[in-house]
């Protein structure tokens, strides 16, 4: 019941948005929806924690293909879930004084993408997660397209045509997979019972894989990112980099490694090479760039390379680590964002090379920023430690891959580089004496105060608390371990 | 029952605590109640520290297990805490010296408006925090917390005074480089991980000595960990952003740069000396790099004009000594060294600090000289740190360096030879430091001549309590030789440091290296006098001048790596990112955009061709199904 | 009658349709080789169907018949097609006062 209300909270109140034609009105009346959801969420991981009935669903849909509408509230759906039920108050909170033009339909599509995402986390039936999947994409497109800065047009049409020739790739995957099922069937179980010879795993494994990457995204499938960050306004590029992105990190570990377990085994090492490669590319051009947005989008493909990285090491401590650290990058990197769009708001530009001496102004937010930023070079008792520590730790220890060590060491120079761009981005932008344009600057309102210190005090209890979160995760990260074992298998 | 000493999770709260009150009420308190916060939470953790450490002398260690920090299969870290008499020595060092630099903190800071006031000592008491987690974690973990930890409380205070951008470049760097030595240090851990599935102190060190580890992951492992001390206690290579870390507040370079945060790197290594004394050629190595490190940090001390870059090049050179201690099989004699050390640079480091003050915030010391008459009690007490440093015997500094050339003459009398250079080295220009800001002239501006005054009691009062310390503190390591039992050092750490019975030099040897020390250091102190003592700026040239510009080993690293990498950065970013990555994504979709503008020519409208086209397509059907059945 | 006089003969009706339709630019002449194709299929079905039922008519008294079927299909579809093709050549005649399909090429643009 909670899984079914966790989509359809954001889906009903998303559509009721449209038809609210004040601006407060429909701005209030989504930031009471994002409570709600978010009440349902805390609901599910407290009251009905220990009730499966209650955490799941399932219902006729397409009975003809053997589709059902099926959704449960696992552990690493929990972890999502919460991520997605805490990112829109926060979002909301922190744009708060953003004014959009025909603020009812921005709200109305925001609402919808929620409950699209929702569904890619809770689906047990791949039509369903299919399903979901566009539906979170398609209100994306349309909030870049209309709400988006100057290139918005050009940059949208790629984010769309790239993402959705790989939603296509992985429908095609899917049906593959339907198509080998003993069953015949779309369920969870069945597509991890199905019955594909390698060289058929292989071709599936691309597929899907191809679709998720570019979700991610990890190099070389990432230059819509940076663009599609520029462009979008900051509310949505907050939900795309915090909550969406992460969609395809959960898809490689719910739909890729536990059904084509082999051919993940085989190409484990070349995407861990991507992987670790384009963390290294992305955070040397994150030390090159002079705009804020992109800054932060080259940091977030690093991260997201990371994630990727661990779940190919496939070991209990590198994918707890992904697991806690998707939600933990999402928190983080929606505070970054928030910073950024205060800035932009402020000062009109993104530029850091035009910023400086923030600090002397704006002391709570260069407070609120720094804890925020080392919390994404993953400083100890910052929520990102635990999850890094555990990744890391996971790809050294790595049974699948004789290379590593050599993995560790080149994805470890990110953390190096990550404190390069982070703090050289501090400095410049806080630190220093104001300029003309910075002279006049005011310190954070009341709202993204209130934003920026809910994110500041996620970051500290889960730094000092990691254990309740690797707590949520365990159980999912054992299962599909178990089913992305392949070692026995080839053993034979 | 619970073992009492389950509540030492209050000494390092109580500065946290401090930090939470003094970083959140910042712009309400007033900066007396901030100083007696700050400094009084200090006072507590001390107190609490005198307490435990005469507990574990009593009834030795303890392990304090709270809760699971991280606990994912197999792996369980927990977060503990070990008091025995490592940590609980450096508890005392680490809060002792802290409180007086708390204290010396409240009068040097006060010119700073109350917000302000309030952020640096919260900085302070964070630091002290992490540096506490760090000493008393049971496991590498904590310690890795507390180490980094301290080294973002280093970046913040360095960067103190962030309107100027050459201390935050200087922050920047510090963190950066310690970062890489971070990360040495990371893999180190997941290296123990991987073979034993635990980081607690107590059974990773049993299953060493269990042989659980192959020679090779000791080597490993050891050279991992070191790099990571290299890292945090400035050696070559990652020693460069120590003397630039001066751009913060004196009393921090008292306490974090020369007193406590470097020294991590040496009770990281002492914490571990089982593992190292199993590793013989990272132990040269560790010597070799010491011995290196003390030399050249010693040389370019000469030449340097800056007060606090003399004493910073100093703590580095310092530092060397206590790894070549460590490098040749010392530990307690580096830890003791780290004890004395600390009393004795801090002192000089205050002591700067109130020279500083004097001259309004003047730290070239070609502008000083004849400050012996304005400034009495720092006078004094520079003098005891630096007799102290230069190790004159009754002074601190004699035992802890004795004992470390002690050992150096055991292993090699080469190494024994370098170090007893760099030892006289050392004294020169520790002198060199004193006579030409101290004696003669002075050579100031009027305007600071008059403003030269002796500092307030709350900077003095720590001036006199360290250089007490520093004149008695070298009495609890004194060699068996003088004084059967005097060396209660090596007696009470010998639970965590095991006593090696090794070959023993004879009393008369032992002797005579001492008078040779302490003859040759007088020497040089009285060269000293007679070079510095009319002191007059004059330009530098040849070597002078090569180590006046310390080696150009900054501008090296700038040149074969920072500048490289961003180079890179801006080659991947405007060539590989925009022209291949991305231009291989437009291109495939500029040639659907071709390929369908050529395939428009065939939509010519006419209705005939459609339906020629038409009939062709199916005739061709046809044929293809007629040849291709079969 | 064999069955091949209906064949060669719905061929031949064919190929003039086909070669109606290729050479003529009359759009109502086009049109009617449409039919003429369309009952040149017409013929063929009928003939085949008539053949299957003599042939299997002892065991299936309705054998063939689906091809009979197919004829009235084609025959309503070609009556559509027929009401919607003649309104087109209408309208085009209203607009370029000709019947001429090359004009319609104008509907490229």
């Amino acid at each position: 019941m909670i899984a079914l209300l966790l989509i359809l909270v954001p889906l009903v109140t998303g559509f009721a948005t449209f038809f609210l034609k004040n601006d407060r009105t429909a701005r209030a009346w989504a930031l009471f929806a994002s409570v709600a959801t978010l009440a349902v969420v805390i609901t599910g991981l407290t009251i009905c924690k220990n009730d499966a009935s209650c955490l799941s669903y399932s219902a006729n849909w397409m009975s003809l293909l053997n589709s059902s509408f099926t959704v449960k509230l696992d552990g690493m759906g929990q972890l999502l879930c919460l991520l997605n039920a805490v990112a829109y108050p926060i979002v909301m909170l922190a744009t708060w004084k953003t004014s959009y033009k025909k603020a009812h339909n921005f709200y109305a599509l925001m609402l919808l993408a929620q409950a699209g995402m929702m569904g890619v986390f809770l689906a047990m039936d791949a039509l369903l997660f299919y399903f979901a999947w566009e539906l979170a994409l398609i209100p994306m497109y349309f909030l870049c397209s209309q709400w988006g800065g100057e290139k918005r047009i050009a940059v949208t049409f790629k984010f769309f045509v790239y993402t959705f020739l790989g939603s296509l790739l992985m429908l095609i995957g899917i049906l593959f997979v339907y198509s080998h099922t003993p069953l015949q069937s779309f369920s969870i179980e069945q597509f991890y019972n199905a019955k594909l010879t390698v060289g058929e795993e292989q071709i599936v494994f691309w597929l899907m894989f191809v679709a998720f990457a570019i979700k991610m995204p990890i190099f070389p499938f990432h230059t819509w990112q940076p663009d599609t960050y520029e462009q979008s306004p900051t509310a949505t590029t907050m939900i795309l980099s915090g909550v969406m992105v992460k969609m395809g990190v959960f898809a490689l570990l719910r739909w890729l490694l536990p059904v084509v377990p082999i051919a993940a085994f085989q190409w484990g090492d070349v995407v861990t090479s991507m992987a670790v490669i384009g963390m290294i590319y992305a955070s040397l051009i994150a030390i090159r760039q002079d705009d804020l947005k992109r800054l932060v989008a080259y940091s977030s493909i690093a991260h997201i390379g990371l994630m990727a990285a661990a779940i190919f090491s496939e070991n209990n401590s590198s994918v707890q680590g992904a697991m806690i650290q998707m939600f933990n990058h999402g928190i983080n990197i929606i505070g970054l964002w928030i910073v950024v769009e205060i800035i932009e708001r402020q000062f009109g530009t993104r530029k850091i090379s035009d910023l400086g001496g923030l600090a002397q102004k704006a002391p709570a937010m260069a407070i609120l920023l720094v804890i925020v930023a080392l919390a994404n070079i993953a400083l100890p008792l910052t929520n990102a430690f635990p999850g890094e520590f555990l990744m890391f730790n996971g790809i050294f220890n790595s049974g699948v891959t004789q290379y590593s060590k050599l993995f560790t060491v080149l994805a470890g120079l990110s953390i190096i580089l990550s404190a390069v761009y982070t703090l050289n981005m501090i400095r410049k932008v806080f630190y220093g004496n104001t300029n003309e344009l910075t002279a006049s600057a005011v310190d954070i309102s009341l709202n993204e105060k209130i934003a920026l210190a809910i994110i500041v005090g996620i970051i500290c209890w889960f730094g000092i608390c990691p254990q309740s979160l690797l707590n949520l995760a365990n159980d999912t990260s054992n299962f599909i371990l178990e089913k992305a074992n392949v070692l026995p298998l080839l053993k034979k | 029952m619970e073992n009492v000493l389950q509540i030492v999770y209050w000494i390092p709260l109580l500065p946290l605590i401090g930090f939470l009150i003094n970083g959140l009420g910042r712009n309400y308190l007033s900066k007396g109640l901030t100083s007696i916060i700050g400094s009084g939470t200090i006072l507590a953790a001390f107190a609490m520290s005198i307490w435990v450490f005469l507990h574990v002398k009593e009834g030795g260690g303890y392990v304090a297990h709270y809760f699971d920090f991280i606990s994912v299969g197999k792996l369980v870290i927990p977060f503990e805490f070990k008091v025995d008499e490592l940590s609980s020595l450096f508890l005392l060092i680490i809060t002792g010296v802290g409180f007086l630099i708390h204290l010396y903190s409240t009068a040097y800071m006060h010119e700073e408006k109350p917000a302000h006031f309030a952020r640096y000592f919260s900085y302070l008491n964070l630091f002290v925090f992490s540096m506490l987690l760090l000493v008393m974690g049971a496991n590498f973990v904590i310690m890795f917390i507390g180490w980094e930890g301290v080294g973002l409380c280093s970046y913040l205070l360095i960067g103190y005074w962030f309107k100027n951008q050459e201390y935050n470049k200087a922050a920047n760097k510090a963190f950066i480089m310690n970062r890489i030595g971070d990360l040495a240090f990371l893999i180190a851990i997941f290296w123990i991980i991987s073979k034993l599935n635990t980081v607690s102190y107590d059974e990773v060190f049993t299953a060493a000595s269990l042989a659980k580890f192959s020679a090779t992951d000791l080597t490993a492992i050891t050279l991992l960990l070191f790099v990571g001390a290299t890292g945090k206690s400035a050696q070559i290579p990652l020693y460069t952003w120590l003397p630039d870390a001066m751009a913060g507040p004196t009393p921090v370079s008292a306490l974090i740069h020369a007193a406590t945060m470097v020294t991590a790197g040496i009770y990281m290594i002492a914490r571990s000396n089982l593992l190292y004394s199993m590793a013989p050629f990272t132990m040269n190595l560790v010597a070799i790099i010491g011995l290196a490190t003390a030399l050249l940090a010693a040389t370019i001390a000469m030449k340097q004009n800056d007060i606090k870059k003399v004493l910073a090049y100093s703590t580095v050179s310092q530092l060397g000594f206590m790894f070549l201690a460590l490098g040749t099989g010392a530990y307690v004699a580096a830890v003791f060294h780290v004890m004395t050390h600390a009393f004795f640079k801090a002192l000089l480091f205050l002591g700067s600090g109130s020279v500083i003050h004097a001259m309004g915030g003047d730290q070239d010391i070609r502008n000083m000289g004849g400050l012996s008459g304005k400034l009495k009690i720092t006078f004094i007490t520079f003098l005891i740190g630096c007799i102290a440093i230069a190790g004159i015997p009754p002074f601190s500094g004699f035992f802890s360096k004795d004992a470390i050339l002690l050992s150096a003459y055991i292993k090699s009398p080469i190494f024994y030879g370098i170090a007893l250079f760099t030892a006289l080295l050392t004294a020169f220009y520790m002198f060199r430091l004193f006579f030409v800001s101290f004696t003669g002239t002075f050579r100031g501006t009027e305007e600071q001549k008059h403003h030269l005054h002796e500092s307030p009691w709350a900077m003095t009062l720590p001036l006199i309590i360290l250089a007490v310390l520093s004149i008695i503190g070298g009495f609890v390591g004194v060699p068996e030789v003088i004084s059967h039992g005097g060396d209660k050092l090596t007696a009470f750490l010998s639970p965590v440091i095991p006593v090696h019975e090794g070959h023993e030099v004879s009393a008369s040897t032992e002797y005579m290296l001492m008078g040779l020390s302490t003859g040759l250091v007088l020497v040089m102190i009285i060269a000293a006098w007679f070079i510095y003592r009319k002191y007059s700026a004059k330009e530098n040239t040849g070597l002078a001048k090569v180590l006046e510009h310390k080696w150009y080993v900054d501008e090296f690293y700038e040149a074969i790596i920072v500048k490289p990498l961003h180079k890179l950065g801006g080659f991947l970013n405007n060539v590989i990112e925009r022209s291949v990555v991305d231009g291989l994504v437009n291109g495939v979709g500029k040639a659907v955009n071709y390929g369908s503008r050529q395939l428009r020519l065939l939509q010519s409208g006419q209705v005939g061709s459609y339906v020629l086209l038409m009939v062709l397509s199916m005739v061709l059907i046809f044929v293809l199904q007629f040849f291709l059945r079969k | 009658m064999p069955i091949n006089y209906y064949i060669f003969l719905s061929l031949a009706l064919f190929a003039i349709g086909i070669v109606g339709v290729l050479t003529r630019r009359n759009a109502i002449i086009i049109f009617m080789c449409i039919e003429l194709m369309l009952n040149a299929v017409n013929l063929l079905l009928v003939a085949f169907s008539k053949m299957h039922h003599l042939q299997l008519s002892g065991s299936n008294a309705v054998a063939g018949s689906e091809g009979q079927l197919f004829v009235f299909f084609i025959m309503v579809v070609a009556a559509a097609e027929v009401s919607v093709g003649l309104a087109i050549i209408v309208m085009l005649y209203r607009n370029v006062h000709s019947v001429d399909v090359n004009f319609l090429n104008r509907l490229k643009h």
